[in-house]
């Protein structure tokens, strides 16, 4: 086949419209005048019918843009050969994207256009209720809408397989830092939240208190009044631990009968000694399980990360003990909240220099 | 075995006999305790075990029951819509089932579906070779074209013959492409009412 015979002849002479139609069925054929010629079935299908268009100026019906070029309405010869776009004036969200040619010597028999949809061809197939038999059978048109069905599938999948391993590893999570009789924070999350806390403090502009709690004369109440009792105890003192701290406070149970508290922006020894013997008291009050009375009573150890140059977790934890050993020596119910030499407050006989 | 494929048959086993059914045969067939996930890969061991313990406690030829699974699957909207796509009548449909695990790849590289071959033997007559990594394949794809000859609107026989090597044959006799209207099928999918 000869390209400059065709091209001298205009369109292949022996194709018809209806072929070319089947071929192009979003073909536009406008002529040297501006006005429609004639137009793919598909195409006209878009714009209402093929009836109201023929003869009719393009610009009745379609917006052209291109990115290449400013188009001016009426104006075909800056076209041939460049990427276009093309609206459609009664629905002018479906954006058509194509390539005009020429058609006769220097285009006198006007411009031939084929389009397509681009990415938007999901929503055009629902907006102008097309079928597959709209598509020419080389449209890759299908594939894309099958590939956004199985698409939307598998992410629905993926999706619906995320959230279920997200709630997994959250109660994972849950379960791997809390004490399931208390339901208190354990070892290993306090852990976490002192490095936290101790991390920031060396930043500095925050600080904190940790105290080290553990309960007197529980063992009696195991021994006497049996497990139960020692557990509902237990969960009791969690409860009224919580109750007695602010919102932002972290309780811990570290052992048997041992819990660990840090009290986040509370540094004041007279503050901190009031807020546990009150706590203390509280513990005190006799717990009735099952027709007996459970008397307990609890000693704390206190230090705050002010007392330190570098407040470190482990050494912390260490002198909190020590001062919980101390308050156990002296007589146990009672709280000692370790405060350096120079800031022993006077009138908290309880308090214990720090050496 | 993809976990999709493991679902499927989960999800059938359950919507079909009941979830005592299946909790019975998942626990003879040691599946994991809250089911199958879609998107992770499980040992065919498990499947096999799955299917035999399934026909065991049904009482029915594991190809009855795969045959059975192969017309549940049409019933499942998004996967109805996918094999539409095939094409606009059930004979293009036929002939796009070579296609089919190229298209399933294209949406999970990792879905490993039978080797289809269509040969047309006779006017409206087909045969189509079924040749995949474990047995049993046959049996869904013949209750599979079953269901969807009915989606079409085709009459069609359609029934399965062991070939040579493991292979299965699925032979289509075709009467009339357009023996009723079948169901309805547009390209635009349907839209999530929010």
């Amino acid at each position: 086949m000869n390209m400059i015979a065709d091209h001298r002849h205009g369109i292949n002479p022996g194709l018809g419209l209806a072929a070319l139609g089947r071929l192009m069925p979003m073909f536009l054929w406008v002529g040297a005048g501006g006005e429609i010629r004639a137009i793919g079935p598909t195409l006209a299908k878009l714009c209402g019918g093929e009836a109201g268009l023929r003869a009719q100026p393009l610009a009745a019906h379609f917006t052209i843009t291109s990115a290449q070029c400013f188009v001016a309405p009426g104006d075909l010869r800056e076209l041939p050969g460049k990427r276009l776009h093309l609206a459609l004036r009664n629905a002018p969200a479906t954006v058509l994207r194509g390539l005009a040619v020429a058609v006769g010597d220097a285009g006198e028999q006007g411009v031939l256009l084929n389009l397509s949809f681009g990415v938007g061809i999901a929503e055009a197939v629902r907006r102008h209720a097309m079928t597959d038999a709209d598509f020419a059978a080389t449209d890759l048109a299908m594939e894309l809408l099958y590939l956004q069905e199985a698409k939307a599938a598998v992410m629905g999948e993926l999706h619906a397989l995320n959230t279920r391993l997200e709630s997994a590893r959250r109660a994972a999570e849950a379960q791997a830092m809390s004490d399931p009789l208390t339901g208190l924070a354990n070892r290993r999350a306090l852990e976490a939240e002192l490095e936290r806390a101790a991390a920031a403090a060396m930043r500095g502009g925050s600080f904190f208190s940790l105290a080290h709690l553990d309960l007197d004369h529980f063992k009696e109440v195991n021994d006497q009044l049996g497990h139960a009792a020692g557990d509902f105890v237990l969960a009791s003192v969690a409860d009224c631990v919580r109750r007695n701290l602010r919102r932002g406070d972290s309780v811990a149970r570290v052992g048997g009968d041992e819990f660990v508290l840090l009290l986040h922006d509370l540094v004041d020894p007279v503050k901190l000694d009031s807020l546990f013997r009150r706590l203390i008291a509280r513990l005190e009050e006799p717990m009735p399980f099952e027709g007996a009375l459970c008397r307990i009573s609890a000693s704390i150890g206190v230090v705050m990360s002010t007392s330190y140059a570098a407040p470190e977790p482990r050494r912390m934890l260490v002198d909190a003990d020590a001062a919980l050993y101390e308050a156990k020596h002296q007589g146990r119910g009672r709280c000692i909240v370790v405060t350096p030499i120079a800031d022993v407050p006077t009138g908290s006989g309880e308090s214990m220099a720090k050496d | 075995m993809h976990g999709l494929i493991n679902r499927s048959i989960e999800r059938f086993l359950k919507d079909t006999y009941g979830a005592q059914v299946w909790q019975t045969v998942a626990t003879a067939a040691q599946v994991p305790a809250c089911g199958f996930e879609a998107m992770l890969r499980y040992d065919d061991a498990l499947t096999l075990a799955m299917l035999d313990q399934a026909a065991k406690r049904l009482a029915k030829p594991r190809a009855v029951l795969l045959d059975d699974l192969g017309a549940f699957l049409v019933t499942l909207e998004p996967l109805r819509r996918l094999l539409r796509f095939g094409g606009v009548d059930y004979p293009d449909f036929l002939l796009s089932l070579e296609e089919l695990p190229a298209r399933a790849r294209m949406a999970l590289p990792e879905l490993e579906l039978p080797q289809l071959l269509l040969s047309s033997v006779d006017q409206g007559r087909y045969a189509l070779l079924v040749r995949g990594a474990v047995p049993g394949w046959g049996a869904v794809v013949t209750g599979l074209l079953r269901a969807m000859a009915d989606d079409y609107g085709a009459l069609a026989l359609i029934e399965l013959r062991p070939a040579e090597g493991g292979q299965d044959l699925v032979c289509v006799d075709l009467l009339e492409a357009r023996f009723a209207s079948g169901r309805r099928f547009d390209l635009a999918m349907p839209q999530v009412p929010t």
